[in-house]
């Protein structure tokens, strides 16, 4: 079972560890600073930190395994233009490994680049193949000015094959390690949009989009207007209608194990961005979005009005624990896949992304 | 010599003591700067060297016009600095 929490707020990282059976928090790292993503990568234990200083950019740090010792290294930059005109980093929405590939990371980012790196962060380069296909002329911003890539699967049996999503710009997959790419996603529907244009691929919003480690075929989309499900790797999906107490939501993981299995957090859509009646629910399907169960043990069901962003829920690498962070600050734990919620803290800053770390050797799930 | 100077809101970040630079424009005295301190140029420009867009620059007092190319002069003795515009919550 996992015993590491990274939690990054709007004023920092937060670590929780799990000590003689209880979550505590550490001495915060990078206090005061904006924190977009953070990944410990289970390969080599590398951890990985990207901030999104306010005033000086995005900047990227790393700490080797152990170490709370952070060094910043590049981080993506876009290529420059010949007018100086051309597109400036916002920030660092989504950091994965890259598979078997040592040292191979991928970026997804504000304005809507793919970069890699194939040594550990040190330098990075945009993916044109991704930056150049014309239908990215219909990629539009969903909440920030510009579209980002904020959800990147890569197969855990075949590096090469990377899936990716964009809000708003619709669900990629290259088979080639990212030389070339296909605009996937059919079925996907953006309700926002007018009807003749609602199942243009190229223009749903994705919220998240997750993949099961061990039937990685197997997706969940938290999209704008619903949930989504995709058996055949992200080409074809089918809708989830009329889960209660709403299909509107940012986040979603699925079990690594059990693609059946995948858990939302629900909000009223979409100018209001809170739980339904002040109630803070976690929605769970056993079924493949069948049915839901709202999970309420342990969250407060009066006046509740926390927001829950795309990658503020996360799930550990035994399918047993999962958490989940809010705009408010608060920051709540199940160690029973969501049937009981304990609060780890009411007091952090807006919270950003919730990040667990991999389970070490000893602790890999049987 | 004209001298520049940083706000010390980026000195948490990276070091960046007042340094003497001999150049005709805001550009030319960065680009002597970053020579020596590679790291510091990514805290001020963006990645098509435009000026960052919560970054100010003074010279002898006087906010900089050309925050794309940073062509404004330098006289021999021009104070210059560094500092942040005020944002943020």
């Amino acid at each position: 079972m996992t015993t590491k929490l990274r939690v990054g707020t709007r004023k920092g990282l937060f670590i929780f560890e799990k000590s003689h059976g209880e979550w505590r928090c550490g001495e915060p790292c990078f206090l005061g600073e904006p924190v977009s993503m953070a990944m410990a990568d289970p390969r080599n234990g590398d951890q990985y930190t990207a901030l999104n200083l306010g005033h000086f950019g995005v900047k990227l740090h790393r700490a080797e395994a152990g170490s709370a010792r952070w060094t910043e290294i590049a981080a993506p930059t876009f290529p420059k233009a010949s007018d100086g005109d051309g597109p400036a980093l916002e920030q660092i929405w989504e950091l994965v490994p890259g598979g078997d590939r040592a040292g191979t990371l991928w970026a997804g980012t504000i304005p809507g680049g793919l970069f890699q790196s194939t040594d550990r962060g040190e330098s990075w380069s945009l993916v044109e193949s991704l930056w150049n296909r014309p239908e990215r002329e219909k990629w539009m911003g969903g909440g920030y000015d510009k579209p980002g890539i904020h959800s990147i699967c890569v197969h855990p049996h075949d590096s090469r094959l990377v899936r990716l999503a964009v809000s708003t710009g619709g669900v990629w997959e290259s088979a080639d390690g990212g030389a070339s790419w296909n605009l996937t996603g059919r079925g996907l529907r953006a309700e926002f949009l007018p009807p003749d244009m609602a199942h243009d691929p190229a223009m749903q919003d994705v919220h998240r989009m997750v993949s099961c480690a061990a039937s990685p075929d197997r997706l969940w989309i938290q999209h704008h207007n619903g949930i989504f499900r995709s058996d055949d790797g992200g080409h074809r999906w089918t809708e989830i209608t009329g889960v209660k107490p709403s299909v509107f939501g940012f986040a979603v993981v699925v079990h690594p194990r059990d693609p059946a299995n995948a858990w939302f957090v629900p909000g009223i859509k979409d100018e209001y961005r809170v739980p339904v009646d002040g109630r803070l629910v976690v929605n769970r399907t056993r079924d493949g979005g069948k049915t839901f169960e709202q999970l309420t043990a342990g969250l407060p069901q009066s006046k509740a009005w926390d927001l829950v962003y795309r990658h503020g829920l996360d799930i550990d690498a035994s399918g047993e624990v999962l958490a989940f962070g809010s705009t408010t600050g608060n920051l709540w734990l199940s160690e029973d896949q969501g049937d009981h919620w304990q609060c780890l803290s009411n007091h952090l800053p807006p919270i950003n992304v919730v990040r667990f770390d991999p389970a070490g050797p000893e602790e890999a799930p049987g | 010599m004209a001298i520049i100077s940083f706000t010390d809101n980026l000195k948490r970040h990276v070091d960046c003591p007042p340094r003497d630079v001999a150049a005709s424009t805001v550009m030319e005295a960065l680009r002597q700067v970053f020579a020596e301190n590679p790291r510091l140029g990514g805290y001020i420009l963006d990645d098509q060297d435009r000026l960052r867009k919560h970054v100010a620059i003074f010279v002898d007092g006087a906010l900089i016009r050309d925050r794309a190319r940073l062509s404004d002069p330098l006289a021999p003795a021009s104070r210059v600095d560094v500092m942040q515009a005020l944002s943020g919550g």
